[in-house]
């Protein structure tokens, strides 16, 4: 797909003090840069290299991914509700674009 | 002593083999099974499954979505969108997903999903038709499929579309290529069976189009069709041709019954 799209998946309200999943999956082709063409040149290597999380400016997870990693790459992980506020999700592209969604949560 | 623990597992042992078949078989893949028809799910690894059965994690759904706002997207010389006509796909596409292919009486073929969405068109969006396999077109596809999920399949297959139906089944039992096999060399005789590392499947349409771990993305059943005519290495037909609407008309028959689970992920 020529633009990434993300999707985001938190739960729109948790406690305070609760652990909540969050997913993530983003249309991405993510050429690994080991294929070659129909005219046997390398199709150089586009992938999304980090995927970071935050909320109100602190990291709250991230990942460095690398060749191997499949395309629309999914990406869930746990953390800890302890108020509203919205998450904020960037991809970094091997081109330089960068993706980003945000996504809220109200904690009571 | 000895014996009677010898004695005691075996007995033990028959006995799980025995309950195990019958049991299982028949109430553990659900809706994925219709008597003796067993869906692709079933023979799929269970983290393929789960992938299958999270509308989140199923990757497949980028294309749905896509296919949603390509559906209220205008295009052509008549200024329509899909919805124009077809409002909400919710439920004027409710069916379609189960009956196709079908009789198109102008052209005294039949006519599958692909073809039946750039007919839609060519002729009343008056917009170019999509390429086969090109992003659009299976993202439409897909989009219309998934308003059939988990309605049974239910192709015609008498009246004008049975000379089709004869057609595709024997292509279905033909053998073909270097290898000298048919489709049902693999998915009737040898189904649950492995090719090398393959798991056979019954080879059941109704989870296309599928997204393929292999592919990394959707692809339309006549590229599966193009794949599998490829390993016995026989020249493939081009997508859409007569020869893989009627076969694609014989399998939607032999997965009657089986919910349409598109999009489905297979490895």
């Amino acid at each position: 797909m020529a633009t990434a799209k993300p999707r985001i998946k938190i739960p729109a309200k948790a406690a305070k003090g609760e652990v909540i999943q969050i997913k993530t999956l983003i249309s991405h082709k993510m050429e690994s840069g080991q294929r070659k063409d129909k005219e046997g040149k390398k199709i150089p290597r586009q992938i999304i290299n980090k995927f970071v999380c935050t909320f109100k400016g602190k990291e709250v997870f991230s990942a460095d991914w690398h060749g191997a990693i499949s395309a629309n790459p999914y990406m869930s992980f746990y953390t800890v509700a302890t108020e509203s506020g919205a998450y904020e999700f960037t991809w970094t592209d091997d081109d330089g674009s960068v993706y980003t969604k945000s996504a809220k949560i109200t904690v009571n | 002593m000895r014996r009677g623990i010898l004695a005691a597992a075996l007995g033990l042992g028959l006995s799980v083999m025995l309950a195990g078949p019958t049991t299982a078989d028949q109430s553990q893949w659900g809706p994925y099974q219709v008597g003796e028809v067993r869906s692709g799910y079933t023979y799929a690894a269970g983290e393929t499954r789960d992938m299958q059965d999270d509308d989140f994690v199923n990757p497949a759904m980028l294309w749905v979505d896509g296919g949603a706002e390509l559906w209220e997207t205008v295009d052509g010389e008549a200024g329509k969108a899909c919805a124009s006509c077809h409002n909400d796909a919710a439920e004027s596409m409710a069916e379609a997903g189960t009956k196709y292919p079908v009789y198109f009486e102008p052209s005294g073929k039949m006519m599958n999903l692909e073809q039946r969405i750039n007919f839609c068109r060519t002729e009343n969006m008056k917009a170019a038709a999509w390429k086969w396999e090109s992003q659009e077109l299976l993202r439409m596809t897909t989009f219309v499929r998934n308003q059939s999920r988990g309605k049974p399949m239910n192709v015609k297959i008498d009246g004008p579309a049975a000379p089709f139906y004869a057609k595709g089944k024997e292509f279905y039992e033909t053998r073909r290529g270097q290898l000298d096999m048919a489709c049902s060399s693999c998915h009737v005789d040898n189904a649950g069976n492995m090719l090398r590392a393959n798991l056979l499947s019954q080879g059941m349409s109704n989870g296309f189009p599928t997204y393929r771990l292999k592919w990394q993305g959707v692809g339309s059943l006549h590229r599966r069709f193009r794949g599998c005519n490829k390993q016995v290495r026989a020249e493939p037909y081009s997508n859409g041709s007569d020869e893989y609407v009627n076969l694609e008309l014989y399998l939607a028959d032999r997965a009657r019954g089986l919910p349409v689970e598109a999009p489905a992920v297979r490895n």
